[in-house]
């Protein structure tokens, strides 16, 4: 099973390559890109992205869309060739998820911290209903910085909403450096648990660590659940492991075999 | 107009299963008997509007329809990003209710002022902007804007506005502005608590001989162009009056409407200057230093 998530997740990474041949923010696709090979092949019930009782997914690290347009492609919910319209003129693969465009975005983001609080209205809908599918959220560190995320940290805690699940991408780069030299804020697994969610911290790149984390969820009855994926920016290509750089750089023409040869 | 606000809601919510109502910790005592009848669609969120938005996209995403209820500034610039990229961008019908329009907080200062509000929600794509009149008027704007398949921003007073449609008031219709009285000579259009303002214009134009025309223009977005059309081919002249900056408003909706259109007809705009109110005032008092008194705008008319 470990196996074909990791290949899952060695697909998102070339594909991102592929991608981000135009464009920013190859760096922080690629440190989510084992996550979300977990969620979308391994945690999350997730057949159709048009079946009421799905999970529910939010990428509210909304710049790194690219990883999730590989997933759906992954999936089937978009065909594989659309990949070459990533960020391409008059096409819809924007560089921001955009809902309506592309089956399976479910909620438009790309402006940090309004992932979670939308989140918390899925996830709310869900518990209100008594319906048993869970929301989702990825979120950068760098994205804790919005206060609106503390805000949705607050009122889920508030809601008892143990059927969703936030898990930051914490590479600890951001766009100008380090996160904890730009706007420290400290352990991120002790301030959701001072707000009252349960909190688990994990190797973002260990997709059997990963997946142990999110088959235990909810970590306690009633409580919201944060894992705290610890992660490296452009993990799985030397050049761009945790380089701010890569935050802004395109993959050049003449290196994306070799950067794609590395993963294998 | 928030007692009307809040008997027209309570109908709503008991017919529509699915209708939500989040306040952000306003409204002391304004909604125990909802909260009573409806306690589990009813959430005070707390002090977080930005997020109290988020969570409103996040319940209609999932076939919930929203209102969102605030203090003007609180629920619309202060999470105006959150409306338009969670709301407006994704074509979601929440409506978001600001209480206090214009100068309703006027002695609170310019931070519970709402002067540049209609401004803000004009410029989103998809936002359809309600300003209503009169107690009559927000009772049939609730209904309506309930019935969107889009976000909406209707824009109440407090309490105490008087009643102007005095008979009730049949076919409202959002977009639609209303003509209580039909003149040749100028055209007298409102939006929001200014309605019983240009009624009294109206009132003292007619004793002075002249012939005026009076319309409660609720809806500022999507104006009446038809209807503005109409007027400029009858009437020499246009008045808008407003409780809001002369900056992206009513008077620069009914302006835009004349230019796009080449209409023969004179506008002119009443409303508040480019600034900020520096010293405590009442309404009344802030109105009459902006020149917003009926007697006021006769004379310059």
């Amino acid at each position: 099973m470990m196996d074909s998530i990791e290949s899952a997740a060695r697909q998102i990474r070339k594909d991102v390559l592929r991608m981000h041949q135009t464009g920013s923010n190859a760096g922080g696709a690629m440190s989510s890109a084992d996550i979300l090979a977990v969620l979308y092949f391994d945690t999350m019930n997730l057949e159709s992205p048009d079946d009421p009782k799905r999970d529910r997914f939010v990428m509210s690290k909304g710049h790194c869309v690219s990883s999730l347009y590989s997933v759906l492609a992954q999936k089937g919910f978009i065909e594989r060739d659309r990949l070459a319209e990533y960020c391409v003129d008059g096409k819809l693969l924007m560089g921001h998820p955009t809902r309506g465009g592309v089956p399976g975005i479910e909620a438009s983001s790309g402006s940090l911290g309004h992932g979670l609080p939308m989140a918390v209205g899925m996830a709310w809908a869900a518990q209100k209903d008594k319906l048993g599918w869970r929301t989702f959220v990825l979120m950068g560190d760098g994205e804790c910085q919005e206060g609106s995320v503390w805000e949705g940290a607050a009122v889920a805690a508030r809601l008892a909403l143990d059927n969703l699940i936030v898990i930051v991408d914490a590479n600890n780069l951001q766009g100008y450096g380090r996160c904890e030299d730009i706007l420290p804020i400290n352990t991120l697994a002790a301030k959701f648990r001072s707000f009252g969610w349960s909190t688990m911290e994990v190797d973002g790149h260990d997709c059997a660590q990963i997946s142990g984390a999110l088959k235990a969820v909810p970590f306690e009855v009633s409580k919201p659940s944060a894992i705290i994926a610890k992660t490296v920016k452009g993990k799985g290509v030397r050049e761009m492991e945790d380089s701010l750089g890569w935050h802004y750089f395109s993959v050049p023409k003449e290196k994306l075999q070799d950067f794609c040869d590395e993963l294998e | 107009m928030r007692t009307a606000m809040l008997k027209q809601l309570s109908t709503c919510m008991r017919a529509d299963e699915s209708l939500h109502l989040i306040v952000a910790d306003t409204g002391f005592h304004v909604f125990d008997d909802l909260q009573k009848e409806f306690s589990s669609r009813y959430m005070n969120i707390g002090i977080s509007e930005a997020c109290m938005i988020g969570v409103a996209a996040g319940l209609a995403l999932n076939d919930k329809r929203v209102i969102c209820y605030g203090i003007v500034p609180f629920v619309t610039m202060r999470c105006f990003e959150q409306i338009r990229n969670d709301l407006c961008s994704q074509n979601l019908p929440v409506t978001v209710i600001g209480v206090g329009e214009g100068l309703t907080y006027g002695a609170a200062g310019s931070s519970h002022h709402s002067l540049t509000d209609i401004a803000v929600m004009n410029a989103l794509p998809g936002m359809t902007v309600v300003c209503p009149g009169d107690p009559v008027e927000v009772q049939h704007a609730v209904e309506a804007v309930l019935n969107l398949d889009g976000p909406s921003y209707l824009r109440i007073g407090k309490s105490g506005e008087p009643l102007v449609h005095r008979d009730g008031l049949q076919g409202f219709e959002l977009g639609r502005g209303i003509r209580l009285r039909q003149g040749r000579d100028v055209a007298v259009i409102s939006t929001g608590n200014m309605l019983p303002t240009a009624e009294e214009i109206c009132e003292k134009l007619l004793a002075a001989g002249r012939d005026p025309e009076l319309i409660s223009m609720h809806t500022v977005k999507p104006i009446d162009r038809e209807l503005l059309i109409d007027v400029a081919g009858r009437c020499r002249s246009i008045v808008t009056i407003e409780e809001h900056s002369v900056i992206g408003g009513l008077g620069a909706a009914v302006s835009r409407v004349v230019t796009d259109e080449g209409l023969a007809v004179k506008v002119q705009r009443f409303g508040i200057p480019d600034e900020f109110v520096q010293e405590a005032g009442s309404q009344m008092f802030l109105r009459e230093k902006y020149g917003l008194t009926a007697e006021q705008i006769v004379e310059r008319i």
